[in-house]
């Protein structure tokens, strides 16, 4: 008997795949655990590994076509074994696109799932209704629980001793992503990515029903970059803190000192978060992601380096897990690097706002009835208005102008 | 005839032939040695031909109750010998639905006594078959006497399952030793079938096993259609006449004598580990008697698997028909999804039946458990009352935490086809809201199950 090869929800946000490469072909030997495909999901190229052992009988699915979680895309039996051709379970290319106009509703956008105390209950996530409950009052997340029940179903054995493991990560190269050739034709369509579409999913869903207001301040960067200088001097081949790595470790230390703007809206409550997980933008070809760094106003410097560095490098390569990039409690993106003096970020949801961190540039500035030269830059804090009022951002954006001004300021 | 197959099976009853069958779906060349007739115990001399037995004697105790109901059927008359033919038809029946079974699969019978040899070998009569991938000990298990108090098989006065299934007539009188599931049910057949029946019992209750509640509700059951319940007794003594026995029982330090035309052992059962070549094959036992076993049912000599009655407790053939699909599924390499023993179904079909699956409430206590009892008796369930089968009733432990169901138990007409509502729903790991929120037929014994369900949580409705 034949089993059936689905297209597996490979990550917590995944509804569809798109198959970029089959690693097997039809006739081929698989053994449980092998790479049978490489399929692009939401966030990242994730491997397809074969569930039994067998022969790859049928491949149902061509690449290049995308088709939603749950559809069969092969059949894994024993050799020369007949299957059926699975005909309808590929959706005819030419008039559907790429499968997307005609669904239902797009879903609800997912809550990250950090640290414990997230609820879980109302999620689609596969797991006995014991397993749920357990869950839910031991404030374990289930994404983050492999399931050893049937289809990967998470059950009370998964749950019981120690904390739960993260599913294994996959890791996999970078894929390339299909370019747009110059063709002779006046235009061509180019589908959207799986990436691209979360991407469009989740602006419209921040853009439109949060109420955003911007803050905006000028910080002096004298210090700051005489204290950068210093330390690179002194850690030598040890790596080098980026202005961006001192941004992120002042950033959540005036969180973890404003618990009103390291928050979550969450509909019919408010979450203030006691930790500080900070989220970063990192642009990655055709969009961007925001990998997350846990605990970050508890992070030294030189830690936030590496691993803001780590991470935003597995980010590009696409290799995140998803507990890698769910979970922030704020994020903080930068445009410093493509010399943009000033621009507004738009609110990754549930979380209450986000900063936009522009380019470090030399100008003059009146100080003491003196025309000088200063390292300047400008800082625009997005706030979510039902959660944070002006005042609260002024005074969140305040102490962080004062420890970007005053290095010395974070250490106290 | 082929002398190598993939898979050789020793035994042909409910482990060994689903286990045959399912090899033969996997595409595995099988074959099944059986010395006599495929289907073993449970088709030929078990389950099968009881089930006629009891439906009979349900006939004969409804047709008595029937001038209640508005029928008259003049007086019962019954004759054990009738009801006897029926069910060897019936096991027959199946027999030969095992042996359509092999042909459809193609699997190769081989008639006789098989005996392991070591490398995956067994011999039949004089000739010698070799399996490639496996071989699976499937040679269950029979039923045995107590020869150390005088009670030995003897199969005139003192008979075993084997012997009751092919009587021509009821005894004058019945004494049944040992109140497991056997016994149970033939004390149920033969009292109804006019014999003075007398069921003893060595454990402090009938249907030991069972939830307390069982036990009590049986025992009230059985008393009352003139059954003599002795339980917390031990056989000191038994005098084996030519044409009746009289046994000394000793109970809540009182004797007694039973005299009877005929005991009925139904105390156990033996394996059948002697005979097959186990020892020549290295396969070691267990301290109880079974074959020692590892996870994947593998023998300690590799290449050899037990399943079934063999492979121990509990001793049941819905047990061994799934082991029997698990080894098979192993063999062709599959990974089946591995056997939770603890959600086994267990089912007496004696009347009232009772059905039972995961801890009694008994087990519950001595592990500390911090369970509530769900109750609903089908003296308040409409349909119940309508067919006049109001004994009984449901019974769920839930755990207060979290609401997993850690037991169910079911006494009453039917809870061998109810309980596997509760049976799907513990594989499931749903809680007894899950039970619950599925809506219940109105007007259905089930609904008792929904009810108890309910009633574990405080929020009984017909109560």
């Amino acid at each position: 008997m034949a089993t059936t090869v689905h297209m597996e929800a490979l990550s917590p946000t995944m509804e569809e795949g798109r198959l970029v490469k089959w690693t097997k072909k039809e006739g081929d030997p698989v053994k449980t655990g092998e790479t049978l495909a490489e399929v692009e999901t939401d966030k990242a190229v994730m491997e397809l590994v074969a569930r039994a052992d067998g022969q790859l009988v049928k491949i149902l699915v061509p690449e290049g076509k995308t088709v939603p979680v749950g559809d069969p895309v092969a059949y894994i039996g024993a050799p020369g074994e007949k299957v059926g051709d699975g005909g309808p379970a590929v959706p005819a290319a030419a008039g559907k696109g790429m499968g997307e106009g005609g669904r239902g509703l797009p879903p609800p956008p997912p809550t990250p799932a950090p640290a414990p105390q997230t609820t879980v209950a109302d999620e689609r996530v596969k797991a006995s209704p014991l397993a749920k409950r357990i869950a839910r009052e031991t404030g374990v997340d289930l994404k983050l629980v492999s399931g050893s029940g049937p289809g990967g179903r998470v059950v009370k054995r998964d749950l019981e001793g120690g904390s739960p493991a993260p599913p294994a990560p996959i890791p996999h190269p970078p894929s390339p992503i299909p370019v747009a050739v110059r063709s002779g034709a006046a235009y061509e369509d180019v589908p959207l990515t799986q990436i691209r579409k979360t991407i469009a999913r989740r602006l419209v869903t921040s853009l439109g029903p949060i109420p955003h207001f911007f803050l905006t301040t000028e910080v002096d960067m004298e210090r700051a970059a005489d204290a950068r200088a210093a330390l690179n001097k002194d850690l030598g081949d040890q790596g080098k803190v980026s202005f961006n790595d001192i941004i992120v470790k002042a950033t959540a230390l005036a969180l973890a000192r404003h618990r009103a703007c390291n928050a979550w809206f969450q509909e019919d409550h408010i979450r203030y978060w006691n930790e500080v997980h900070l989220g970063m933008a990192v642009a990655v070809e055709d969009g961007l992601i925001t990998p997350v760094i846990r605990h970050a106003d508890q992070k030294t410097m030189s830690q936030i380096s590496v691993e803001a560095r780590a991470l935003a490098d597995r980010a590009r390569r696409r290799q995140l897990k998803p507990d890698e990039y769910t979970g922030a409690t704020f994020s903080v993106s930068n445009l410093g690097m493509f010399d943009i003096d000033q621009f507004t970020a738009v609110i990754n949801p549930p979380e209450a706002g986000i900063l936009a961190v522009g380019t470090v540039v030399e100008k003059p500035v009146v100080l003491e009835g003196q025309v000088v030269p200063r390292r300047r830059l400008r800082l625009t804090m997005s706030c979510d208005h039902r959660v944070i009022d002006g005042a609260t951002g002024a005074v969140f954006l305040k102490t962080l102008k004062q420890m970007l001004e005053n290095p010395l300021a974070m250490v106290l | 005839m082929a002398t190598s197959f993939d898979v050789i099976i020793l035994g042909g009853g409910p482990a060994g032939y689903v286990a045959a069958i399912r090899a033969a779906q996997l595409g595995l060349a099988t074959a099944v040695v059986e010395k006599e007739k495929l289907g073993g115990v449970c088709v030929n001399i078990g389950c099968i031909p009881t089930k006629a037995l009891l439906h009979s004697a349900y006939i004969a105790r409804l047709l008595q109750e029937a001038k209640e109901f508005g029928v008259e059927v003049g007086s019962v008359k019954t004759d054990y010998g009738v009801a006897m033919k029926r069910s060897r038809q019936v096991s027959d029946q199946n027999s030969r639905g095992v042996e359509f079974l092999m042909k459809k699969n193609k699997v190769t019978v081989i008639k006789g006594a098989g005996v392991l040899q070591p490398g995956k070998k067994v011999k039949v009569g004089s000739d010698v078959y070799e399996a490639k991938k496996g071989i699976i000990i499937a040679t269950g298990s029979r039923v045995k006497g107590i020869p150390q108090i005088g009670l030995e098989i003897n199969k005139s006065t003192v008979i075993s399952s084997d012997e009751a299934l092919f009587l021509e007539k009821t005894p004058a009188s019945l004494a049944v030793i040992g109140a497991g599931a056997v016994g149970m049910e033939f004390a149920d057949i033969f009292n109804a079938f006019g014999a003075k029946v007398t069921l003893i019992e060595a454990l402090p209750r009938i249907l030991p096993l069972e939830d307390a509640e069982a036990s009590d509700t049986l025992a009230k059951s059985y008393k009352k259609r003139g059954i003599d319940v002795i339980a917390g007794a031990k056989v000191t003594k038994a005098n084996v006449g030519k044409d009746k026995v009289v046994l000394e029982v000793e109970a809540g330090g009182a004797k007694q004598t039973v005299e009877a035309a005929v005991v009925l052992m139904a105390a156990g059962r033996a394996v059948n580990t002697e005979n097959v070549g186990l020892k020549e094959c290295g396969i070691q036992l267990t301290d109880r008697g079974f074959i020692k076993v590892d996870q994947r049912l593998q023998t300690s000599t590799a290449g050899y698997y037990a399943i079934g009655d063999v492979a121990g407790p509990p001793m049941l053939a819905h047990k061994g028909s799934r082991e029997g699909v698990v080894v098979a599924e192993l063999l062709a390499g599959h990974k089946p999804y591995p056997i939770r023993y603890d959600n086994v179904p267990s089912v007496t079909y004696c009347h009232p039946e009772v059905a039972s699956i995961g801890l009694t409430e008994e087990q519950c206590k001595e592990r500390k458990l911090d369970y509530v009892a769900g109750k609903f008796p089908f003296s308040a369930n409409g349909r119940a009352r309508g067919t006049g089968e109001t004994e009984g009733l449901v019974k769920i432990l839930r755990d207060k935490k979290y609401g997993e169901i850690l037991g169910a138990h079911i006494i009453g007409a039917h809870a061998s086809e109810m309980i596997h509502e509760l049976a799907v729903a513990r594989e499931n790991e749903y809680t007894v809201e899950e039970v619950d929120l599925a809506i219940h037929a109105h007007p259905t014994m089930s609904e008792a199950v929904a009810e108890a369900a309910l009633d574990s949580l405080g929020r009984v409705i017909h109560m």
